[in-house]
């Protein structure tokens, strides 16, 4: 296993290249003059010579690279023009926040879309499926920035049960209950498309095992039918299911942009979404690489978890 | 050999993987086929049989070109290299060797159309030839191949090995997924074919009978080499390879019990890491420390001998069939 | 269970995909519904609408139904019934504009990558990995942050982050494809790499491409609108639902209608979107064709009267009689086991040696109700263990009986074992589901049955998992695993089918030492006559779901009196008689859901006449305990063999 991890972290070097290869690229492929395109409405000459100094910007692709790349490791993601600090300091910041929502969520959709796709499969054209297959449609056909706003509108204007934005109240609060009060209604919101996927991949993972000779084999060695399902059939389905897990993290992680938007919920996403409208690409940039990063790490995750599972995969 | 053979193979190697990875490692390297020598006159039968993992299926893919030795060469009569036009194949399993999307007239066309470069008439005729030459219903033409069972799969897959009109005939285990009963039809048939159409076969399978009752020579193979070869009667009832034994030994035959001779559960060697001296020595009841050490060539008692085998201590009693 | 039962399911012809289609009721509510709203879409600029840009400050923020504006106004005034309808129209042009772009550069990607594999495969997927790395929508964002925020940048951005989703897909699916025969074949037909690249494998991936297609076109509308919404997108005074539903957001406190409104058309737009794609993904899945995605329940249906046992002294170890078991497909009834008697006695060992479809295993597999249903289910006959009726036993008790009194050995022991546990789990789980073992003294129990299967250093080979093992010691192990308890019927379906010859001879060997050691009786299945006369004293035949001959196995092979057995035998050859001309049966052996009356095998049989055409013919008894099915047997009744 020491190996296979080791293994598995070498293979990681060239996918971070390219991914930062990428990132890198966004701001260089920008027409027109880099500087103040980057720049945008901050582009006071002053700011246009400071980044062409910061970023080689009149020297040739792969040097600019070199640059960007030294600066990276030495935690200088550049200066984000619209809010006059370090990109760094900013997107640390605004990353728990979206930590604690993405990573709420995704263990919510993980539960739910398990135990959602066991039910349907082993009740299959049962009433319990049918219900559950419905709202599985009803959930992916759903917008999530909509659902949030009937949310708001019927537990935090109608009701009042829960607060319609942000990450604390603004009197008092900010203990761990005030936290979950607000975390609710968005993590909810977040999850629903995620449990959705999870669930319907479940349900076929379930019951293509359920055909598998060693399942037949487990029921001729008389075993109960919940140890068949519970611990023959639902391992090797959950193998198939934890790489989809793992891509649904870039779902949520991504859809976070809306849900904190429509939450007002002080994170990367929201971040995002001002820094574009006001054309603060430093901004966009190092949010994007954070937020990637952490991405590749839960998949490496998730590969890690499945080849804990399936010894075949450990090679 | 009076004449030049139809098919000669020289010391053909085909390793797998090998090379290496991104960051400079080797790659492990699968030894498929070790220095294998044959040649096939024209009009013979040539029966290569073996078990799974010995090289057989390999070897017919590098005969009929679907891939390329990595040492070593094959040449046939005339000029050098196999064509498709010159050698053809028929698969082990004949449904999934049909295009599921294709009628049967588009797969017989195919190779009159690429090889032959027919005319639309004549191909008409001609697959309506070959139809008849594998007795199927010419009103089949027109059908899908989820349609056929198993049997009459194999025939049009017959059909269209005959359509390129070819010399050599590479029968990768062309019965071995079929019914018992559907067997003795192909067999009857590929027969009547080779009378014929004067075909050459080589004929691969690890079923002992088969390859009894329908080639005049027979090679034994194991672990990508060729350990034992001769006339087919000859090896049967003398084998000299311990190998060739007890294949024929494990061979079920109705009204006789298992032996079970071999009782090591001794496996294949290592294909990543081949050993030095004869591969079948963890399993041989002869074997000897030369046995591990050297590796052991194949060869005849005498000049005039066209029965060899890949062994130090071979066998010298006649094993005979009750 | 025989391959041939199942394949033959559904003719997939192209005229019946339609009527398929519409059979699948949500599928048509979703097909109903998209083309309504199609419709409306593209009727848009003939419809007597308002403008949808024509701003009123006097009527801004009209609730739904007021005068001259159905579904209310903006806070411009703007009619939100026109905005809607020409919102949808922009929406679904951006949508499906971007799924098919993507459908298209994402499987030319995949084809190209999956047929040439080595470097160029590499290379692609490299690059296709790299853009997965991002988080899905996050990469659309950093593409319209690079291009600009805008309509038709919002349509490149999303078709290029759901390339690599057509591109993995159908990757590996022409990879497996391109390693098929048939692609060699076409090779060895002469044709050219791109000859077979588009007119072989292409024609076999569409499907898939068609699934990738129906089930993400919904999703693309999602996100096209969600860039909108986030004001990405579409840019004013242009608007599609997205950017509809953002401007409301706003106002969303005071006047919810301006947002709700576009929010449920884009919810009914990708209902719709996904129900038709479910039931395009249904129709066109091979793997819910085959039946493949439903789930077998714990034991089979009974569905008949199973009549009471009448104790009785003597009675034997299993006794089977009048067994039918059927497979419902659609509407399809396939009669597998039409009726069959088997006896076995202590110690005994019977073999069941037919062809594939001829229902032999499918009669193992219903005693201890282990055929799936659905589709299958037993329809007559009793099964009893020792006089007790199992066709009449609880579910709890059936667990009892299996991997103890009746166990099993089936055909790949590399698909029966389960490939996570290690095979000393596997075991001590057998052991201890039957016996109140401790675990340590579980595991004890099963070294010592893996030495009783000659299996060399039982304790290491225990922490082995199956893929670390080869085929025979696979299927010692499981082999092992029947014996775990105090077994009387075993039943060995194909054991030694899958195992080279070698290792079959030592398998047959070990299976003749055990029965020596225990009294277990033993039901051997096999299509391989040689094998089975290796074990067995008794041997019955069956074609077409019946017995047509049973008796001792000796006399059967030296004398067999059913014609079927006599070609059976001769169309094999037999080593050390090479001489021997094959008998090749003629025909093809019978469908399942449709078998002739009378003799099934009539129609190959040199032999039949007439009455063998429309009676039904029952076994009968010959000398020495020999029985057969036939009205003209090669042996006279009663009299000398």
């Amino acid at each position: 296993m020491p190996a296979y991890i080791a293994k598995r972290l070498l293979a990681l070097i060239p996918v971070l290249f390219g991914l930062s290869v990428i990132v890198f690229l966004m701001m260089a492929l920008i027409p027109g003059d880099p500087a103040s395109a980057i720049l945008g409405s901050y582009a006071t000459p002053e700011n246009v010579a400071r980044l062409n100094r910061d970023l080689g910007l009149d020297r040739s692709l792969p040097e600019q690279y070199l640059i960007w790349l030294g600066n990276l490791f030495e935690g200088d993601l550049g200066r984000s023009y619209s809010l006059n600090r370090p990109v760094l300091d900013e997107v640390l910041e605004r990353f728990s926040a979206t930590l604690i929502l993405a990573g709420s969520a995704l263990l919510l959709c993980s539960l739910l879309g398990l135990l959602a796709g066991v039910v349907s499969a082993v009740r299959q054209y049962g009433w319990a499926d049918k219900l559950i297959t419905l709202l599985v449609l009803v959930g992916i056909s759903t917008p999530s920035f909509w659902l949030g706003l009937l949310l708001i509108l019927l537990f935090a204007v109608n009701s009042q049960w829960f607060p319609a934005s942000g990450m604390y109240a603004i009197y008092g609060g900010g203990d761990l209950a005030d936290l979950l009060h607000h975390l609710f209604l968005p993590m909810l919101t977040l999850s629903v498309v995620a449990t959705g996927v999870i669930a319907r991949l479940t349900r076929t993972a379930m019951l293509e095992v359920l055909r598998q000779d060693y399942i037949r084999t487990a029921r001729a060695k008389g075993l109960s039918e919940r140890r068949v399902i519970y611990h023959h059939a639902f391992r090797v389905a959950l193998v198939s299911v934890i790489p989809v897990i793992g891509i649904q993290a870039g779902f949520v992680m991504g859809g976070a942009v809306y849900i904190e938007t429509v939450f007002q919920w002080p994170g990367i996403g929201s971040m995002l979404v001002q820094a574009i409208s006001s054309r603060d690409l430093l901004l966009v940039q190092g949010g994007v690489l954070l937020v990637t990063v952490a991405y590749v790490l839960i998949n490496l995750l998730a590969d890690l978890a499945q080849s804990l599972i399936d010894p075949r995969l450990r090679r | 050999m009076p004449e030049q053979p139809l098919l000669t193979l020289r010391e053909v190697t085909r390793l797998f993987g090998g090379g290496r990875t991104l960051l400079g490692g080797r790659r492990p390297q699968v030894h498929a086929l070790q220095a294998v020598s044959l040649e096939l006159a024209a009009g013979e039968t040539l029966g290569i049989v073996g078990e799974s993992g010995c090289g057989k299926s390999t070897l017919a893919r590098l005969i009929v070109g679907l891939d390329r030795p990595t040492r070593g060469h094959i040449r046939l009569q005339g000029d050098g290299r196999p064509t498709a036009r010159r050698v053809q194949y028929v698969f082990q399993d004949p449904v999934a060797a049909l295009n599921p999307r294709k009628t049967i007239r588009r797969i017989l066309e195919a190779p009159l159309i690429h090889l032959l470069g027919m005319e639309r008439g004549a191909r008409q005729r001609r697959v309506a030839e070959l139809m008849a030459a594998v007795s199927l219903d010419a009103q089949f033409l027109d059908r899908y191949p989820h349609e056929f069972s198993g049997g009459q799969a194999q025939r049009i897959g017959i059909a269209r090995a005959l359509a390129a009109e070819p010399e050599l005939m590479v029968l990768d285990e062309p019965v071995s997924a079929l019914d018992v009963s559907m067997q003795a039809q192909v067999l009857n048939m590929l027969d009547e074919l080779k009378q014929h159409f004067g075909l050459t076969y080589l004929f691969i399978s690890h079923d002992l009978s088969v390859v009894e009752s329908v080639s005049q020579r027979v090679a034994v193979m194991y672990f990508g080499r060729i350990v034992e070869s001769g006339p087919t009667r000859e090896l049967f009832s003398h084998p000299r390879h311990p190998y060739t034994r007890l294949l024929l030994d494990s061979a079920p035959v109705p009204g006789k019990p298992p032996l079970g001779l071999d009782e090591s559960d001794a496996e294949l060697p290592d294909p990543y890491n081949p050993p030095p001296g004869c591969a079948f020595y963890p399993r041989c009841p002869r074997g000897g420390v030369r046995c591990r050490q050297e590796r052991p060539l194949l060869e005849s008692k005498s000049a005039a001998d066209s029965h060899t085998a890949a062994c130090h201590f071979p066998l010298e009693t006649s094993f005979g069939n009750p | 269970m025989s391959r041939t039962a199942t394949a033959n399911g559904l003719a997939h012809g192209r005229p019946g995909l339609w009527r398929l289609l519409l059979n699948n009721r949500l599928a048509t509510l979703g097909l109903v519904l998209l083309l309504l709203i199609l419709l409306l879409a593209l009727a848009a600029p003939g419809l007597p609408l308002a403008d949808p840009d024509l701003t009123a400050p006097v009527d801004r923020l009209l609730p739904p139904l007021s005068p001259g504006h159905p579904l209310g106004t903006d806070a411009l005034g703007r009619d939100l019934l026109a905005r809607l309808v020409w919102g949808t129209r922009v929406s679904l042009a951006v949508g499906i504009s971007a799924t098919l772009i993507a459908a298209l550069v994402g499987s030319l990607v995949g084809l190209v990558a999956g047929y040439a594999g080595g470097r160029v495969d590499m290379l692609l997927m490299r690059a296709i990995d790299t853009v997965m790395a991002f988080p899905y929508i996050l990469l659309a964002l950093v593409i319209v942050a690079v291009l600009g925020p805008g309509l038709l940048n919002a349509l490149y951005a999303i078709a290029i982050v759901n390339i690599p989703f057509f591109a993995r897909n159908i990757r590996g699916i022409t990879l497996g494809l391109s390693r098929r025969e048939f692609v060699d074949a076409a090779r060895l037909s002469g044709q050219s790499g791109r000859q077979i690249l588009f007119g072989e494998i292409l024609p076999n991936v569409l499907p898939v491409i068609i699934i990738t297609i129906s089930t993400t076109v919904g999703w693309m509308i999602l996100e096209t609108a969600g860039l909108s919404f986030l004001g990405l997108g579409a840019q004013p005074p242009q608007a599609d639902l997205g950017s509809m539903l953002g401007e409301g957001r706003k106002l969303l406190f005071t006047t919810p209608h301006v947002s709700i409104i576009p929010g449920v058309m884009i919810f009914v737009l990708v209902m719709s979107v996904n129900l038709l794609g479910d039931g395009v993904r249904d129709l066109l899945d091979p793997r819910l064709k085959s039946g493949a995605l439903t789930r077998p329940v714990a034991r089979t249906a009974i569905t008949h009267q199973v009549p009471a046992v009448t104790a009785s002294a003597a009675a034997p170890r299993l006794d089977v009689r009048g067994l039918k078991t059927e497979f419902h497909m659609g509407r399809q009834i396939h009669r597998a086991v039409g009726g069959v008697d088997l006896r076995l006695d202590e110690g005994e060992c019977l073999g069941l040696v037919g062809e594939s479809g001829s229902g032999k295993s499918v009669t193992a597999l219903s005693i201890m109700g282990l055929v799936p249903t659905p589709p299958g289910r037993i329809v007559a006959g009793s099964a009893r263990l020792q006089g007790e009726e199992l066709f009449l036993a609880s579910d709890a008790r059936i667990r009892q009986l299996r991997g103890a009194a009746v166990s099993h050995v089936f055909q790949d022991p590399l698909a029966t074992l389960h490939p996570l546990y290690r095979v000393g789990e596997q075991l001590v789980e057998a052991i201890r589901a039957h016996q109140p073992l401790s675990r340590r003294q579980a595991e004890e129990r099963a070294e010592r049955l893996l030495k009783q299967v000659r299996i060399a250093n039982p304790r290491r080979r225990m922490h082995a998992f199956p893929h670390q093992l080869s085929g025979g010691m696979r299927q010692r192990i499981c082999i092992a695993m029947a014996l775990a308890n105090e077994v009387k019927v075993m039943i060995a379906d194909e054991p030694t089918t899958a195992l080279d010859v070698t290792v079959q001879a030592q398998i047959l060997a070990l299976l003749r030492q055990l029965r020596q050691a225990r009294d277990a009786a033993i039901l051997f299945i096999s299509h391989d006559f040689s094998v089975v006369s290796a074990l067995c004293e008794r041997v019955a035949v069956m074609y077409a779901g019946k017995i047509v001959e049973s008796g001792r196995t000796d006399a059967i092979l030296s004398a067999p009196a059913h014609p079927y057995s006599q070609l059976l035998l001769q169309c094999v050859p037999v080593l050390g008689d090479p001489g021997r001309r094959l008998a090749a049966i003629p025909g093809q052996p019978p469908r399942l859901h449709a078998l002739p009356t009378g003799c099934a095998f009539a129609p190959r049989c040199p032999r039949a006449e007439a009455d063998c055409r429309h009676l039904s013919i029952a076994l009968r008894p010959l000398a020495g305990g020999r029985w057969v099915r036939c009205l003209h047997p090669l042996l006279e009744e009663h009299g000398s063999a």
